[in-house]
């Protein structure tokens, strides 16, 4: 069997307070996590249970305090070189235009036509005659689309995403969702012929990577959301020491359009199913920030 | 705010009133004493607008003999703006990423900070003499701190996602320190840059007045020690000219570095 291109086993994070360090809190606690290498998981949850934290552990920024990160079946030691990161907030660079940002990965990587690449993946974003702008002089969405074309330029085996799409109104949030479902699906189509456009490190190749399909680990509080795109959706309870609670399978035939598909009686009877397990999770989150209110 | 243009005229108004109040109340056997005993005591403490003008005009156009002390004040302006915000720029960037050495310094630059170093002028025309290097000390002094400060704060108010987001692109720290620290710590710098540059400006002048051959400030000291009130004034007014000139194209340069910061109301009304 192949390796999954992540697995988390046994993680918890626990933060020490900086002032007073015998307050502690623990965010995440016995996380037991995989996505398959080309797997859509999405991790759906109250608010404040700990899922950004779990995606800083899948990209190498935060250390857990206990258990292990494998990427491709390799220990994770520092940054998650194979994964491309989707922020929830603002993470352009605003002292460079959308194409110097959708450049800036390829350009640390000492990428040789970074900029013939930054101009197709603006373009394959629909931002073609934007590049020359600033990110206060582009609207929201428009961000959202150099974000993602800076994530996916460097090809990454693995796209970890935290609510990438919750400062967007709703209108514009279908569109960038299945903008999303059509680049991932189409990484596969791509893949075959143009196997020369790869990450210039040429690791991935070497160990267990596969060009096609990338691994998507996708955080949401949004569950509509999660089930539209997803393959698998992972529950998580509410913190802290926040757990998963469970799982379940998405089995609605791809393509998908998010807007239509939630009409089908398929999405439906799992939205019902799930929300029955996340619904209680979300009212005991909520009863928790009352508490320290 | 209404649109300069239709400001204008009312600014200028108001320093023909300015000037000619000045006139009235200063120039002797013009009107009758109130204030002092003697018609001339107002001149000699206010001097004459009249006269400060032909001052001006004799300066710059019979004798042009201003544009020497003009050149070496810019000259100190520039070197004490140029010096004091690569050593600011430097130490900020230093400090602000290396938290051992900002630890044991802290104290040393609190104090250096709180010293009102102003004083530190006789001190450094002892060392660099009455020439050139004492007034760029002197203006590096002032200049530093607040570079240093602004490039500190820019370093630690980088958005943590921003850099977060370097790092997952593949920023090495030598990257982190060009693409994203350095970038934003400049756009503290200019947000500091009219403040700097006047700096440098009082440095500089400050320092010929305390002691020099040459330089505007040496103009105004020398008409000082003859109570030739109606040169200081001229030399004063050059002064504030000549700081809003600079004043202007810092803005200038700003506006043309800063282009990626957001402005506020970018529509027109039409």
């Amino acid at each position: 069997m192949r390796a999954p291109a992540l697995a988390l086993t046994g993680v918890a994070c626990t933060f020490v307070s900086k002032d007073d360090p015998g307050q502690r809190y623990t965010a995440v606690q016995g996380i037991d996590l995989t996505v398959g290498a080309g797997e859509f998981v999405s991790v759906v949850g109250p608010t404040g249970c700990g899922k950004s934290t779990l995606l800083n552990v899948a990209a190498g920024l935060l250390q857990p305090s206990t258990g292990s990160v494998e990427v491709f079946g390799q220990p994770l030691a520092g940054i998650n070189r194979r994964a491309g990161y989707m922020f929830q907030t603002e993470s352009l660079m605003p002292w460079r235009t959308a194409l110097a940002n959708v450049m800036a990965g390829l350009e640390f990587r000492g990428v040789a036509d970074a900029r013939a690449q930054a101009e197709d993946w603006l373009r394959r974003v629909g931002l073609g005659g934007f590049g020359d702008r600033y990110p206060h002089q582009l609207s929201g969405g428009m961000r959202k689309r150099t974000s993602l074309a800076q994530t996916l330029a460097l090809d990454p085996d693995i796209i970890l995403m935290d609510e990438p799409f919750s400062a967007l109104d709703i209108q514009t949030r279908q569109l960038m969702e299945n903008e999303v479902l059509e680049l991932w699906a189409g990484a596969e189509r791509r893949a075959a012929p143009s196997s020369a456009r790869t990450s210039s490190g040429g690791a991935s190749e070497a160990s267990g990577g596969h060009k096609g399909r990338k691994a998507v680990l996708f955080i949401t509080h949004d569950l509509d959301e999660a089930i539209a795109m997803s393959d698998r959706v992972v529950i998580m309870s509410a913190g802290p020491a926040a757990r998963l609670i469970g799982e379940f399978t998405i089995d609605i035939p791809r393509p998908r359009d998010v807007a239509e598909v939630k009409m089908t009686p398929r999405f439906m009877d799992l939205h019902a199913a799930i929300w029955a397990q996340l619904r209680e999770e979300v009212l005991k989150g909520y009863a928790q920030q009352l508490k320290v209110a | 705010m209404k649109s300069p243009k239709r400001l204008w005229p009312w600014q200028a108004a108001l320093l023909v009133v300015i000037f000619v109040f000045w006139h009235l109340m200063a120039t002797p056997g013009l009107l009758p004493n109130f204030m002092f005993e003697n018609d001339r005591q107002a001149s000699f403490f206010f001097g004459e607008p009249i006269k400060i003008l032909g001052r001006i005009w004799t300066w710059f156009v019979v004798d042009a003999d201003i544009y020497r002390h003009l050149l070496v004040t810019l000259t100190e302006t520039l070197l004490a703006f140029g010096v004091g915000s690569a050593l600011g720029l430097g130490a900020g960037l230093w400090l602000a990423l290396s938290p051992l050495a900002s630890g044991i310094l802290e104290p040393y630059i609190k104090a250096a900070n709180s010293m009102p170093r102003i004083i530190l002028a006789p001190i450094f025309s002892v060392w660099f003499g009455l020439g050139l290097a004492s007034k760029v000390a002197l203006g590096v002094t002032l200049v530093f701190f607040i570079v240093f400060f602004n490039v500190y704060q820019g370093v630690k108010e980088v958005s943590p996602v921003v850099l977060a987001n370097a790092r997952m692109l593949g920023a090495g720290p030598k990257q982190l320190l060009r693409h994203v620290y350095l970038p934003s710590a400049t756009s503290w710098v200019f947000s500091s840059l009219h403040t700097s540059v006047g700096l440098a400006f009082v440095g500089a002048v400050v320092g010929e007045y305390l002691g020099s051959s040459q330089g505007v400030g040496y103009l105004i000291l020398q008409a000082e020690g003859t109570f030739d009130i109606n040169t200081v004034m001229a030399g004063i007014l050059v002064l504030t000219v000549f700081a809003l000139v600079l004043d202007a194209l810092v803005g200038w340069v700003e506006k043309r570095l800063m282009k990626w910061q957001p402005r506020a109301g970018e529509t027109e009304k039409l």
